[in-house]
């Protein structure tokens, strides 16, 4: 069960990391394995937000030649663009639609059975400590001494106005 | 076809004409309503309570319960 939450976490976590790791391929080529690669968050980055709508850069800032000769051709009429052109230039500024980014996840499931999980160890610490933790219990919790610390209250007319021993029915010896 | 100017000034006082009246009526409610329903309900309970308190027979009733640390119990003649 845990395997499968893990699955899903890696999944979601690298559909979420941010693509800025192509201007690094230079570095991961000279180690010839695959490291982990760090951003510099000095430059502008690129990020699929459903509140920010323009990211600070275009998600593919290194053309290929296919890539450099449609971004000639932006730059005459609009009308001339194809459909699939238009939609090339589209994937090239961005990485995600909108409606892609709004696709719904699963990762509600793994959030719950994380908190689920965390709850029940919470509750088998709290248990443990209940057993071999707490002190003694002190005396003032048993009945025979609530029942006399009671019984002392309303003698002394504790709160006899609107409060306490106003509930009491003094002749009757019971409350009101 | 031109959009018409945009409110550009003048908004808090707007906002505080309308508001401002509300909350010092809603409060001065809060405030009778409060006096009406909790002080003098109050008043009125203390007042019924001493109107027939005793004061000697409740201390006898306290002193014979055995509550004083000062006041043995039993009536000492």
């Amino acid at each position: 069960m845990l395997r499968l939450t893990a699955e899903r976490m890696g999944s979601l976590l690298a559909r979420r990391a941010a693509m800025p790791l192509a201007t690094s391929s230079a570095r991961m080529a000279s180690h010839g394995h695959e490291v982990a690669t760090t951003v510099d968050m000095s430059k502008p980055l690129y990020y699929d937000r459903k509140d920010t709508p323009l990211p600070d850069r275009a998600y593919k800032d290194v053309l290929d030649t296919a890539d450099k000769g449609l971004k000639q051709k932006e730059k005459g009429p609009w009308g001339q663009l194809s459909k699939e052109e238009k939609i090339a230039l589209y994937r090239i500024m961005f990485c995600q639609t909108y409606a892609e980014m709004k696709q719904p996840s699963d990762e509600w499931k793994t959030v719950m059975g994380g908190i689920f999980i965390l709850l029940g160890l919470t509750g088998l610490i709290v248990w443990w400590q209940s057993i071999y933790v707490y002190p003694e219990r002190p005396r003032t919790f048993d009945e025979e001494w609530k029942a006399k610390q009671l019984k002392r209250m309303l003698d002394m007319r504790i709160n006899p106005v609107e409060g306490f021993s106003a509930k009491w029915d003094y002749e009757k010896g019971q409350w009101k | 076809m031109s959009l018409q100017k945009p409110l550009m000034r003048g908004m808090l006082g707007k906002r505080l004409r309308f508001h401002l009246p509300i909350a010092f009526s809603l409060s001065l409610l809060a405030a009778i309503a409060f006096k009406y329903a909790v002080t003098e309900p109050r008043k009125q309970a203390y007042a019924d309570f001493y109107k027939q308190y005793d004061a000697t027979k409740e201390f006898n009733a306290m002193r014979e319960a055995g509550i004083f640390e000062s006041v043995r119990t039993g009536k000492v003649k």
